[in-house]
Formats: C-alpha cells, sequence, structure tokens
C-alpha cells in the first residue's frame, strides 16, 4: 500500500490517489468537528459562526470573554467541583471493586465464569436511557435520587464494566509460573500479591481506574435523571446549557474538555506502551 | 488390580495429608477466596444496578394503586357481570363514596385519577370534582342517584367496566398502549384511534435510523479501516490518532460541535452561502430534523465501527490479495471474492454494536433531533420527566431493552461478548 508497484497501470495510480482522497475526506470528517469549535470559542460575539473580523485575523475578533465567564460563573464553579467529587469517588469505588473481582474471575476453572461476567459488565450493555430510568425509580424509591450518594453510586455501577475488562485483559496475559516462582521460593500468598502481581497489574488498573473517571467525568444520561441541580455536573451544565441559552461558552467548555481528552489519550497510550514492555520481560 | 493400587503407599505432604487432599483443600480455598473477591461488586451491581432494571420492569405491569385506594369496591366487583348491560349494583357506589370520601381526605384519590386518566381521558377530572362534592353525600336514599348526580360520568357504564378491568395488582394498559393497542370497551383488545399510534411508528423509526447510520458507518469505517490496517505501522498509528481523538472526546463536545456546524447560521451554512452555493435567504436547515440526527450520530459512533473493522483487517495477510493478483483477478474481483468475505467478520461486530449503540441513543437526538430525527429513548424519558406517566415509560424501556438484549445475544453468537475490544 506505501509504494505503488512499478507495474502499476494509469487506471491503478488514478483509483489509488482517488482512494486516498476519500479516505482524507473521512479523516476530516472525523476531526473538523473537533477543531472547529476551538477557533469558534475564542469568538467575540455571542454567535456560534466565524464573523469576518475572525476570517481576517482581526484581533479585535477574537477574545477570551466566554473562558472568562465560564470561569467566573457559578454554575459553571459548581459543575467543576461536583465533576471532580462524583468522578473522583465513583472511580475509587468502582476500581476497587473491579479490580478485585477481576482477580477472582481469573482464576481459570471459576464456576459460571461467563454468566458471573455477563452480569458485571451488564451496566455497560444495557442502553443509558434504561440504567437511567431504573436508577431513578429505584433511587428515589428508597432516598438516593437527588443525593451525591445516589449519583457516585450510579456512576460507579456504570463504571464498573470498564475496570473489570481491562484489569482481565492484564491478567489474561498474567504469567502464572511468576507467582508459582515466587510461591517456591518461599514467598507468602501476601507477598507474592504485591511484590509480583499487584506491578504487573497495575498499568491494567490504571488504564481501569482512567476509563472509569472518564466514564463519570462524562456521563450526561444518568446524571440527568438520578441527580438535580446540586449535583449538576459540567455534562449535566453543558446539557441544559444548550437547551435554553446556548453561548459560545459551551464552546469555550467543549475546547477545554477535548484538550482533556487528548491529554487523557496520552495517558492511555502510555500506560499501554509500559504494558507491553512489561509483557515483554515477563518470560514467556 | 484395583487392590493393589489401594493397598499401594498413598502420597503425603511434609505433614502426612495424603497429597490428593491436601491438593483438593487448598484449591477449594484458593476458589473461596476467589469467590469472596467476586462477592463486593456482584453485592454492588446487584444493588445498583439489578435492582433498578428489575424495579423498571416491574413498574411497567404494576397496578396496586387501584387496589390500595379502593379497598372497599374492589372485593365487590365479583358481583358485577360488566359484559351485562345493568350498572354496578348500591353496594358498589356505596363502597366507591366511602373509598372517594377517604382518598379525599387523604389527598390520594388524586393519584388515582391520574392513573385511570392514562386508561380514558377525563378521569382525572372525574376524581378531582368527585373528591370536591362527595362530602355533600350523606345517608342518600340511594348512592347510585346521588354519585350520578354529582356528575353524570358515573352513570356510564363502560367507566365501570374501566375500573373493574384494571382492579388487579398488575395491568398490561402500559404494554397496550406501547404498542398503540388498547382494551377496548367490550373487553376486547384493539388498535387504538390512528392519532394516538405514535409508538409503533417511533420503535420504526428508531430501527430504520439506526439501520441507516450503522450503513453510514460501514461505508465511511471501510475505507479508512483499510487504509489504515495496510499502511506501515508508524504512519497508521499516527492517524489512528484521528479516530481515537473523537472517540475520546465527550459526546457532549462533539453534539455541540455539531451544532455549530450544522444550525441555520452556522459554519456549514456560512460557507455555503459565503461561495455562493444558496443565498442568504435560502439556508438550509440541517439540525432539528432527521438530517442532524443522522449526521451527527454518525460521527459518534464512527469510531466504534473502525475500531473492530481495523482488528479483523490487520489479520488479512496481505499475500492473498497479491496471490489474487497474480492469478489474474482484475483489482475488483479481487477485493470481492478474497478481501470482502475475509473482513465480513469485522462489519459484522462493529455493525451489531453500532447498531445497538444507536437505538439506545438519547443525548444526540435530544439536541439536533427536533421532532422528526428524535427516538424511542426520547419518549421513554419524556413519559418519566414530562407527562410522568411513569408506567408507560418503564413499558417502553422494558420493550427497548429486550431489543437490546437481543441483538448482544446476536453478538455473542457472532463475535462473543468476551472480544469486546475497548478501543
Amino acid at each position: 500500500m506505501a509504494k505503488l508497484p512499478p507495474y502499476t497501470t494509469t487506471g491503478g495510480y488514478i483509483w489509488h490517489y482517488t482512494y486516498l482522497a476519500i479516505c482524507g475526506l473521512i479523516f476530516l470528517f472525523l476531526i473538523f468537528p473537533i477543531l472547529v469549535i476551538v477557533p469558534l470559542s475564542f469568538n467575540a460575539i455571542p454567535y456560534f459562526s466565524f464573523t469576518e473580523k475572525m476570517l481576517s485575523f482581526d484581533p479585535e475578533g477574537y477574545s477570551l470573554r466566554w473562558y472568562i465567564e465560564f470561569l467566573n460563573s457559578l454554575n459553571w464553579q459548581g459543575a467543576i467541583k461536583n465533576s471532580f467529587i462524583i468522578a473522583i469517588f465513583s472511580t475509587i469505588i468502582s476500581t476497587f471493586l473491579g479490580t478485585l473481582a477481576a482477580l477472582g474471575l481469573s482464576r481459570p476453572n471459576f464456576p459460571f465464569k461467563t454468566t458471573i461476567m455477563g452480569i458485571l459488565i451488564s451496566p455497560m450493555v444495557v442502553p443509558l436511557i434504561i440504567s437511567a430510568a431504573g436508577m431513578f425509580f429505584f433511587y428515589s424509591r428508597i432516598g438516593l435520587q437527588g443525593t451525591f450518594i445516589g449519583v457516585i453510586l450510579a456512576h460507579a455501577a456504570l463504571a464498573t464494566p470498564f475496570v473489570l475488562i481491562t484489569v482481565t485483559a492484564t491478567l489474561v496475559g498474567f504469567d502464572r509460573s511468576l507467582t508459582r516462582s515466587a510461591a517456591t521460593l518461599g514467598a507468602s500468598p501476601t507477598r507474592t500479591f504485591f511484590k509480583i502481581t499487584v506491578p504487573l497489574i497495575t498499568p491494567g488498573v490504571i488504564s481501569g481506574a482512567l476509563f472509569a473517571f472518564v466514564t463519570s467525568f462524562d456521563e450526561v444520561v444518568v446524571i440527568l435523571f438520578v441527580g438535580s441541580y446540586r449535583q449538576r455536573t459540567i455534562p449535566w451544565q453543558m446539557f441544559s446549557g444548550i437547551r435554553e441559552q446556548i453561548s459560545p461558552t459551551i464552546l469555550a467548555v467543549a475546547t477545554i474538555l477535548t484538550i482533556l481528552s487528548i491529554l487523557m489519550l496520552t495517558a492511555m497510550e502510555l500506560l499501554r506502551r509500559r504494558n507491553e514492555r512489561m509483557r515483554g520481560m515477563a518470560p514467556k | 488390580m484395583t487392590d493393589q493400587v489401594t493397598t499401594q503407599e498413598v502420597l503425603t505432604t511434609a505433614d502426612g495429608v495424603p497429597l490428593k487432599i491436601s491438593l483438593k483443600r487448598a484449591m477449594r480455598k484458593k476458589m473461596i477466596t476467589s469467590l469472596l473477591l467476586v462477592t463486593p461488586l456482584f453485592l454492588f451491581i446487584l444493588l445498583t444496578f439489578l435492582m433498578p432494571i428489575t424495579d423498571m420492569l416491574l413498574r411497567s405491569v404494576d397496578n396496586k394503586i387501584v387496589g390500595e385506594l379502593l379497598p372497599r369496591t374492589i372485593p365487590l366487583f365479583s358481583g358485577w357481570d360488566e359484559n351485562g348491560q345493568e350498572l354496578p349494583g348500591e353496594d358498589i357506589y356505596r363502597a366507591m363514596v366511602e373509598d372517594i370520601k377517604e382518598g379525599a381526605e387523604a389527598k390520594t384519590i388524586l393519584r388515582l385519577g391520574r392513573r385511570l386518566n392514562f386508561e380514558r381521558s377525563g378521569m382525572s377530572s372525574l376524581f378531582r370534582k368527585s373528591a370536591r362534592t362527595i362530602k355533600r353525600i350523606e345517608q342518600p336514599d340511594s348512592y347510585k342517584a346521588a354519585m350520578i348526580k354529582i356528575d353524570k360520568r358515573w352513570g356510564d357504564i363502560n367507566l365501570w367496566r374501566l375500573i373493574k378491568r384494571e382492579r388487579g395488582s398488575f395491568t398490561n394498559s402500559h404494554f397496550l398502549s406501547a404498542i398503540d393497542r388498547q382494551s377496548n370497551d367490550d373487553g376486547t383488545i384493539g388498535p387504538k384511534p390512528e392519532y394516538k399510534q405514535i409508538y409503533i411508528k417511533l420503535f420504526v423509526r428508531t430501527m430504520t435510523l439506526s439501520l441507516l447510520i450503522t450503513f453510514m458507518t460501514v461505508l465511511l469505517g471501510y475505507p479508512i479501516s483499510y487504509l489504515l490496517a495496510t499502511l506501515p505501522t508508524k504512519i497508521s498509528n499516527m492517524l489512528m490518532i484521528l479516530v481515537l481523538l473523537p472517540f475520546w472526546t465527550s459526546l457532549l463536545v462533539r453534539t455541540t460541535a455539531w451544532i455549530a456546524l450544522l444550525q441555520k447560521e452556522g459554519v456549514i451554512n456560512d460557507l455555503m452561502v459565503a461561495i455562493g452555493i444558496i443565498s442568504n435567504d435560502h439556508r438550509i436547515v440541517m439540525i432539528h430534523n432527521k438530517t442532524g440526527t443522522i449526521l451527527a450520530m454518525t460521527h459518534i459512533l464512527l469510531p466504534f465501527m473502525v475500531l473492530p473493522l481495523f482488528s479483523v483487517m490487520k489479520t488479512i495477510p496481505v499475500s492473498y490479495m497479491r496471490a489474487a493478483r497474480s492469478l489474474g483477478a482484475t483489482r475488483f474481483t479481487a477485493f470481492r471474492r478474497i478481501y470482502l468475505p475475509n473482513s465480513i467478520p469485522g462489519i459484522g461486530a462493529g455493525g451489531i454494536l453500532v447498531f445497538i449503540l444507536a437505538i439506545g441513543y438519547y443525548i444526540t437526538p435530544e439536541l439536533v433531533g427536533g421532532v422528526s430525527g428524535t427516538f424511542i429513548s426520547n419518549m421513554i424519558a419524556y413519559h418519566i420527566q414530562g407527562s410522568l406517566n411513569w408506567g408507560l415509560g418503564a413499558a417502553l424501556g422494558t420493550l427497548l431493552l429486550m431489543l437490546v438484549l437481543a441483538l448482544y445475544i446476536l453478538y455473542d453468537k457472532i463475535v462473543g461478548i468476551d472480544n469486546m475490544k475497548l478501543g
């Protein structure tokens, strides 16, 4: 694919470059909407479109006012704080429970493994609107609707499947002879666990935790039903912002979130590489 | 022979326990440990997720409110034949008066009115009015006459038939509504009046739009997956970022971006006006309708197609195509006979995944779908937050859940749930 062979016909050349052009357009379709919001968020006027001043790169056409508004608004300040509180607590719960369960489930002859795995990852499978509806009904019955605990529990439930899957994936490539060697060399199970198992699964746990964090941080359907204004998160605030009075503040928030996701993507990639390196160390 | 084996010296561990037993013991201990490790999460999911889902499933058939609020009336219904032409007897009317009096005092009767209003409009106002005026009925000669005097609807036999039909703790009326059916006055089940038939249409629209979106993701995902799978790793890793960045970007950010692009004063319309394709007065409406939903959701779900497709294509050896070409196949034939069949599992995996995700989508259709681009999930949300017809919302949710679970079973058959990739 990289280089066309010398016997390529003219038709072949035309086809090849047409194909590349089509791919280019599709990549543009993927990335353009995300990139376009960045300049728009620096708009000096409250519209979602490019002004003439912006197009002629007149500095007057650009301003930071939406970023300032975002940082000064009490609504958004509360949303940022809540987002982090909810995401951090639900990440802690889901990472802890998910990692434990993954360790348990990784045993080769665990009874009803597939069924239990199916049940445990069901929050990922069921459409969010249905989880949201069910949680709304049930949590209002037991008085958790509209509380931080309710939202944290709901988000933790949605995030555990991701932790479970990533940690399980790490354990699949886990070389069991390492723990056995540790045991034959006289290490106690606890020591083996902390000296051998933990360092090897840490990348998986961290990426699982990152997944969990993003799941909660980005989650918008369940919070709309289980949460209320007091638990408003950034997505909650964005959703109501888009529905009510749409202002470029939303675009400023979107830009910040995009930068966060780029950071997150980099972190995941680094973790993946580290994980591969660690695997490379394990004797096959 | 067997005797010999048993009498042979049994292998033991250092402390004299037979090795077999010791091994068994160790295995059991490990098994218990792993069970203990899984239990907390299992209980957690049960409490925070499975019980809510069960709650929703039960709510779709739950009808306890009628029995709770009409405790005197309901048991008497067995003495009345709803298929006859006679109104209920004096005893039922008297029980109803007492039930409404009690309900009016506890202010609960309006809830009953609201519940029955979903079956027949006007019930809510009837109960409200009766609750207000029923105090006047004190030791009348005829409870029946007194009630009909309050509101002549109490003399309508079909109203009593409705109450008797809905007397049980469970009802099928929400599910009937969810598929545009209703119980007729004579007890048979028939279609709703034409103007009230919306849910089947909505289910069909959800499915067709989801199919269309799935098709679009295949159409757009296939060429770039092929490119990514055949380019040298270094370049394809770079290009992969273009797929992963949207994948990792918040759903709301991407939806917002599409609003900025598609709206009437948005980027695309501005661009088209600027280069003169359309005039300023004829800006194209691309959002708050089907187009908006399709475009935005195709964009949002495209990575879910590319990632599985890419991982399947990566396993197809390049030499297959070369072999086909060298055997005389044209570029097209080689693709159609060799590459395409080999990549079908990827299309299947990505396709079902995208379709499942699409039919349950809520946020994007809600924000860019307007009226013609909304899905069944938007109707569920509306019944829970807007109309407060929770039973119907739960019934629609149950149907959607069944649909998704059926698709997942299909997905499991074709791909295997374990192969689900997270990118």
